[in-house]
């Protein structure tokens, strides 16, 4: 991708807080990224660690209440999202930003059409008559490699497998042309031969029509297999960012490290336990004011639990462009 | 769908038949007597005679087997006799009432309209308030408007019929003089005049019904709303930037519509055992006054008739409601 072309997606500084009754969640907070046409922005983190809420987030799919979005700048285009009318996000959805959802057995509406559901947003979207909507719905589920399209239009999703919904998802998500991809743990669900099918799948698609796409998993082999650039989120911040290969050959945030230990190894012989990372991902109720990984980190230090720390670039690249880590430790022999 | 309607209906036909043997059991092996009614001062030996006329002395099973023939060879034959001004059901004996001796389905028939006409309204409005308001509690869920609607289901759910019937022929009928406090089966729809006289005086127990019904259905109606708002598949609507409109009143509406369809085709039935308290309060002369009538003058051949044509009603209605939920859900369809 060339380098210093203009983003499609730029998010700065993005916070969201879930008001509860016992108090607020800080679910997300400064997370800032960007992304250009046709890179791959892979999001990695545990479960509650703000992957998802931040990418809702974006366009506007939190329900508020009990959602908020405290600050920031979510600009596509020169549009900032979290500016405009309700009625200009909701246009922006499902046709400049498309989204794929990690269940694919529930994410589809069960009494409708595959075709109606596919054809909905360019209706809505594209101004497109039934028949122009319907030729385009063709196309899309030849696109996503459906077989017998045509005639698959008037299936039920309960006729199809999960593999062939999820694909069905991703036409839906394609078929205003979106400047991204959001795709949110798209193959969680799946088996994994269906699980390569599908990578294999956006990954042709992505080639094909060049959108900028943001993949969301807790599976580090998914990611190394798709993705450009690594995000690393914990308790709700970025933790570490970088190159896909630089930051696996080269972790620094002590989470990231202990995160890539946790891949078992099928080569040589069963020697060792499962890795796990101890302890208990945080609680966000409490003000960003630490390190959120402070009480499982093997590196905590005094300052750990006084200063959240900012992210810092680990290499020459300016911030957010090249490798970045948010931790107060430095690895030894290390000068970053 | 078609083959799945089909072994549906097949299958009622046996569930019909054992019905119809314990309706007439129940009934027939009830203590008291048809001739209880008559005063005590008559002869022992006129009473045997009186029973005798009646038929009652038949063994049990001459007796149900004569009532089913009766009941769905000669009744319908007469209606179609009444129909087409043929006589094919010339000299076969019908089904009689012990009290009025004349045939009970012309009985039947006339008391339907005024149930048709003033439970069957009610239901309508029952329905057609209830989803609105359970279909907006649920999009709105906790705000002032479902408090409202949760405290008006309350109060139709817990205020039996007698009750709030009396509160309202006080209020609109006594110190408002609004509508009039009894219904009047006589009156006929000729003109505007007579129409809007209709009108008012339907008014009161189709708001009392309809208070009732409503409070159910809307319950059913914003539950089922809750349940589905909270589906994946609504929050793909949304990510397709579809409008509120579309995404609550298609894509969650359409899913939330088939367990209520269900309740409203189920209580239809109802209507025909026509709200018996309701009737009564107002004076209307329905099919449950003649039931309740029925009952009371120990009426065996009414009460039994009456009693399985509500159970035919509800078959019928189970079989519709599993029809249309077929068509709702394609889950289910059985191609």
């Amino acid at each position: 991708m060339p380098d210093g072309a203009a983003p499609v997606l730029d998010v700065r500084g993005l916070k969201t807080v879930f008001r509860t009754s016992g108090g607020e969640i800080h679910a997300v907070n400064s997370v800032s990224f960007h992304l250009k046409r046709g890179e791959v922005l892979g999001v990695v983190g545990e479960s509650g660690s703000g992957k998802s809420v931040t990418m809702m987030s974006l366009i506007g799919l939190l329900p508020s209440p009990p959602a908020e979005i405290r600050g920031g700048e979510v600009m596509l285009g020169d549009r900032d999202l979290l500016k405009i009318a309700p009625e200009d996000l909701r246009q922006v959805r499902g046709a400049k930003v498309g989204f794929v959802f990690q269940d694919p057995m529930t994410s589809l509406n069960p009494v409708f059409t595959i075709g109606m559901q596919i054809m909905e947003p360019l209706r809505e979207h594209m101004g497109m008559d039934k028949r122009q909507a319907e030729a385009r719905a063709v196309e899309l589920l030849e696109l996503v490699g459906i077989p017998d399209a045509k005639k698959r239009l008037k299936s039920y999703p309960h006729q199809f497998s999960g593999g062939m919904r999820q694909r069905v998802m991703i036409a839906i998500a394609l078929a205003c042309n979106p400047d991204v991809l959001i795709a949110d743990e798209p193959t969680t669900a799946l088996d994994v031969t269906i699980q390569a099918q599908i990578l294999e799948l956006v990954k042709e698609l992505r080639q094909k029509l060049g959108m900028a796409i943001i993949w969301i998993t807790h599976d580090l082999g998914v990611i190394a297999a798709v993705a450009d650039r690594v995000m690393v989120m914990y308790g709700g911040q970025v933790a570490e960012h970088g190159p896909v290969k630089e930051l696996f050959a080269n972790p620094r945030h002590p989470y990231t490290r202990a995160l890539l230990k946790t891949i078992p190894s099928i080569a040589g012989a069963r020697e060792a336990r499962l890795q796990v990372i101890e302890g208990q991902p945080p609680i966000l109720s409490e003000a960003p004011t630490a390190c959120p990984f402070r009480a499982r980190c093997v590196h905590a230090m005094e300052i750990c639990t006084q200063e959240n720390p900012a992210r810092r670039p680990v290499d020459a690249a300016p911030l957010g462009h090249g490798h970045d880590v948010a931790c107060h430790w430095t690895p030894e022999g290390t000068d970053a | 769908m078609l083959t799945y309607t089909l072994r549906r209906l097949l299958l009622a036909i046996p569930t019909l038949l054992l019905i119809s043997l314990v309706i007439f059991l129940l009934v027939d092996l009830a203590p008291g007597s048809p001739a209880s009614e008559i005063p005590l001062t008559v002869p022992p030996e006129v009473r045997a005679k009186i029973l005798e006329a009646l038929g009652v002395n038949e063994p049990l099973h001459v007796r149900y087997l004569l009532w089913l023939k009766q009941f769905f060879w000669v009744e319908p034959l007469n209606g179609f006799d009444a129909l087409f001004g043929t006589t094919h059901a010339e000299g076969l004996q019908r089904i009689i009432s012990y009290q009025t001796r004349s045939p009970v389905f012309p009985l039947i028939a006339e008391r339907m309209p005024q149930t048709l006409t003033v439970i069957g309204t009610a239901y309508l409005v029952g329905v057609l308030i209830a989803l609105p308001i359970g279909i907006y509690s649920a999009y709105k869920q906790y705000s002032l408007f479902d408090q409202f609607g949760t405290m008006f289901a309350m109060i139709g759910f817990s205020v039996p019929t007698f009750f709030s019937g009396t509160i309202f022929i006080i209020v609109f009928g006594v110190w408002l003089g609004w509508f009039p406090t009894k219904y009047d089966t006589t009156l006929e729809v000729t003109d505007w005049a007579s129409f809007l006289k209709q009108l008012r005086q339907m008014a009161m127990p189709v708001m009392v019904l309809g208070l009732a019904n409503a409070a159910a259905i809307s319950r059913y109606m914003r539950s089922s709303m809750l349940e589905n708002m909270k589906q994946d598949y609504v929050r793909t609507a949304r990510a397709k930037g579809m409008s509120e409109r579309t995404v609550v009143l298609k894509h969650v509406l359409r899913n939330s519509l088939i367990p209520v369809v269900t309740v409203i085709a189920l209580g239809i039935p109802s209507i025909f055992g026509g709200a018996i308290i309701t009737e009564n309060l107002f004076g209307v002369n329905g099919i449950g006054a003649a039931l309740i009538g029925a009952i009371h003058g120990n009426d065996l051949p009414m009460v039994q008739t009456l009693a399985f044509i509500f159970a035919i009603l509800i078959v019928t209605f189970n079989l519709i409601a599993d029809v249309l939920y077929g068509l709702l859900d394609p889950r289910i369809r059985y191609d």
